[in-house]
């Protein structure tokens, strides 16, 4: 048998009520294998209310709160204090929420937590649109995107909140962008956002075949389509300093990636243009800026428990596994 | 259905312990994966993408739990080798 | 036991000093700061070993108080007004979660037009929430207030979020002598939070999760319902423990006033009550019989006490600082349903009074009671509003 590349521990029971092909479902799975079965999950409303199954079923082997839409990071930071008052602030805090709920009605809550550098893991799971309620547009649904509150006709001319960035002006220690088609990163990520003290904060791409509008097999290619692109570049901002943690030696257009989904359909020539002008803007800003990062000295100063390295190891025990990173991209047909 | 809570009735929060091993998922289901054993190498990548998971990696070859697979056809996507076959429900 | 000059607001933070709260969510709201204020200085200077949470709103405090209890601390938050009612959401939140927190609520009128005084608008617009309400009169029934709430909301029997009011500035910021219990008495009147649940990593606990209508979602709201009638039990049993081992009177749903003959009652809440016991005591000097109810529990709302008040006198003068838009003063509203059925009914007046601070004193009182003594019973009334120069 091959060796794994990721952990083999299961803490996500299939069966639960994730529609096929939910790359909601694929990452809360890498999330759990990263951080191991002591994490209490808060989850506000968005799909993954939904996915764990009716009371009292679930699907998680985690210890679950869930919260109203807004208040992931003002539950959590109220449930880290309470661990810390009764003797358990060991314990792992991680919100788990959609880009509605982080870019839109949970910003404030969110931003207050992060600038008082409240110590839990925030992850936000981006499939950029409110999918629960049926696909309407967030503040995260990209530029020319199909939702049905943007009907064609009605599109969305502004592009996508950068919430990493957002997140990054308030400088604190750990921030990622995540991408379940590469899920050595994404585990490796996990792990290592896990080692800090302080607000963390992961920004999943998170496919939703049935709001993308393409066959749910798909859900790993379209993926892999974002990040080859550089629609969804994957890096890392370790205390300040951002680096490109996997990035493809050549790039394909915007449009291979846009094509591949019903959502776009409608995109005209030139607003495919548009949209690979933006995403070059951003590649070369990211590049920019993880060159500068990279020549010179830490930024900010956080407290971190431990040396962060670029290879991170598992925190609890994994059996089988060895961590590949930078990134394996997956053997392609 | 008579709901209890740690051996007392609803007079607690809201705190449960259970698995969601009754669950249907499986009638979901229009397609279901098929092995070719003869292409299968245990890459486990098929099970490294499952979101389920509804994919055993005990033993050398894969294993589908048809009671949670919803037939989404990702594994067969991801298989380099080509040993999975998504095969219609009402001829499997 | 010592006795201190004490604002509202200082004995609130007293109240959650000695009760020992591990962890104070709060965002600032004029009348309430300085409750907040005092608690972070006790905090700093480490005489209340507690986190303090500084939020970012009150919709963020209140969830923040929540996550705290589900993980078996013991919470506190306070606020007023638009802040409360930002809450509003996050209230239904806790007392479904049935998380015990407790907070203070000073009462102030909601904006438009912008008003910082007392009234009681926010906290009656909360009252379908699930959170047992208390108002009190003075700052010494405050502190005692937020002792007894703690009691009676981490009781395994109730587990119910509880909200103590006390008016703007009228008691919040207004000094009265107040006895402070010892630290000893109130840890043996009010023992640490032993949570039945509590958020424990590496299980499978759900809290909150979906529930379709099949499943257990009416059961909650029932159990709920229920908890909250247990409540009236155990919040007169809070009164008299803490009047045993505190001291001073056993505080119950209702505080009566010289209502023993009386034919014609005040109803009142907080701070109107004490303007109230003036007008009786006046009444009485001229041997008229006139009493005072003031109802200090609004949730659960105390029937049987008011049922029994009822059966005794010929009217109630209901005076409040509320009113719900197309019904009417909903203390009134509640009075007249408890008194529906029984077999003497008494009249009841309902004036609506002192909105947005505007005063009431007891001559005011004086004359809505002549009313009642003459047969004079308005369905609805208003008191001392002007005529508005445009």
């Amino acid at each position: 048998m091959a060796k794994l590349t990721i952990p083999s521990e299961e803490y996500q029971v299939g069966g639960h009520a994730a529609c096929p092909g939910c790359g909601a479902a694929l990452a809360m799975r890498y999330l759990l294998k990263g951080l191991g079965p002591q994490a209490v999950v808060v989850i506000p409303a968005c799909c993954w209310a939904v996915i764990p199954g009716a009371m009292p079923g679930t699907c998680l082997r985690v210890s679950t709160v869930f919260s109203s839409f807004e208040s992931t990071a003002a539950m959590a930071s109220g449930l880290k204090a309470g661990l810390r008052q009764t003797g358990r602030g060991d314990v792992p805090v991680v919100g788990f929420a959609g880009d509605g709920g982080t870019a839109d009605i949970g910003i404030q809550a969110l931003s207050g937590a992060a600038e008082r550098n409240e110590d839990f893991l925030y992850v936000c799971y981006d499939n950029e649109a409110y999918m629960n309620t049926g696909i309407q547009r967030s503040g995260s649904t990209p530029a020319f995107s199909w939702t049905t509150t943007t009907p064609h006709g009605l599109e969305k001319h502004t592009p996508k909140k950068d919430l990493p960035m957002i997140l990054d002006a308030h400088h604190i220690p750990y921030i990622a962008t995540l991408n379940p088609s590469f899920p050595e990163d994404f585990v490796a990520k996990a792990t290592k956002a896990a080692r800090f003290k302080g607000t963390r904060y992961l920004h999943v791409l998170a496919d939703c075949p049935t709001g993308w509008k393409h066959d749910p097999s798909q859900m790993v290619e379209v993926g892999r389509l974002a990040t080859l692109s550089h629609y969804w570049p994957l890096y890392e901002i370790d205390q300040g300093r951002l680096k490109i943690t996997w990035s493809p030696s050549n790039p394909i257009p915007v449009e291979k990636y846009l094509r591949s989904q019903g959502r776009f359909k409608n995109v005209t020539p030139e607003e495919i243009a548009q949209i690979q002008q933006t995403v070059d803007e951003r590649w070369h800003a990211l590049q920019e800026r993880a060159s500068r990062d990279q020549k010179s000295p830490e930024r900010i100063e956080v407290q971190s428990e431990t040396p962060a390295s670029s290879v991170p190891h598992s925190v609890h025990p994994v059996s089988e596994t060895v961590i590949v990173h930078p990134n394996e991209p997956f053997p392609s047909r | 259905m008579t709901v209890k809570l740690h051996g007392r009735a609803l007079s607690e929060p809201m705190a449960w312990t259970s698995t969601a091993e009754d669950s249907t998922a499986g009638s979901w289901r229009n397609q279901r994966p098929q092995l070719i054993e003869a292409k299968c190498t245990g890459c486990n990548v098929c099970w490294k993408f499952c979101p389920e998971p509804a994919i055993d990696i005990v033993g050398k070859k894969v294993a589908f739990d048809l009671n949670v697979c919803k037939g989404c056809g990702v594994c067969a996507e991801v298989c380099a080798p080509g040993a999975i076959e998504m095969v219609p429900e009402e001829s499997a | 036991m010592t006795k201190a000059l004490l604002s509202g607001n200082e004995a609130v933070a007293e109240g959650v000093r000695l009760a020992r709260a591990q962890v104070v969510a709060a965002y600032p709201i004029t009348p309430q700061t300085t409750i907040v204020e005092k608690l972070a200085e006790m905090i700093g200077e480490r005489s209340l070993s507690a986190e303090f949470i500084p939020v970012e709103s009150e919709h963020s405090a209140m969830a923040a108080s929540i996550g705290a209890s589900l993980a078996g601390a013991r919470a506190f938050t306070a606020t007023s007004s638009q802040g409360l009612a930002l809450m509003h959401e996050m209230l239904h939140w806790a007392s479904g979660q049935r998380v015990p927190v407790v907070m203070a609520n000073v009462n102030r009128a909601l904006a438009p037009p912008w008003n910082v005084w007392v009234d009681h608008t926010d906290s009656m617009a909360q009252r379908d929430t699930g959170w047992i309400q208390i108002y009190a009169e003075t700052n010494e029934e405050v502190l005692a207030t937020i002792l007894q709430a703690y009691r009676v909301a981490e009781d395994p029997e109730v587990l119910l979020p509880t909200m103590v009011m006390l008016d703007a500035f009228v008691l919040s910021h207004t000094y009265m002598p107040v006895e402070i219990p010892s630290q000893e008495a109130v840890d043996q009147f009010l023992p640490s939070y032993r949570p039945v649940v509590r958020v424990e990593p590496g299980t499978m606990q759900l809290f909150g999760s979906f529930s379709p209508p099949d499943l257990a979602y009416m059961e909650f709201r029932h159990d709920m319902a229920s908890a909250m009638q247990t409540a009236h039990r155990k919040l007169i049993q809070a009164g008299r423990d803490y009047a045993r081992v505190l001291g001073g009177q056993p505080l119950g749903p209702i505080d009566e006033y010289r209502t023993e003959d009386a034919e014609v009652l005040i109803v009142a809440l907080g701070s109107l009550a004490a303007a109230a016991r003036d007008t009786v005591d006046e009444f009485r000097r001229e041997g008229r019989k006139v009493g005072l109810a003031r109802i200090r529990v609004f949730r659960p709302f105390p029937e049987e006490e008011i049922r029994a008040l009822g059966s005794r006198v010929q009217s109630l003068v209901v005076v409040e600082r509320a009113h719900s838009f197309g019904s009417g003063g909903p203390v009134a509203t509640e009075v007249r349903s408890a008194l529906l059925d029984i077999p003497s009914r008494p009249a009841v007046a309902s004036y609506i009074a002192g909105l947005g601070g505007r005063e009431v004193t007891p001559r005011h009182l004086r004359a809505l009671v002549e009313r009642a003594i003459r047969k004079d019973v308005p369905r609805e009334a208003w008191v001392g509003v002007k005529e508005v120069i445009a």
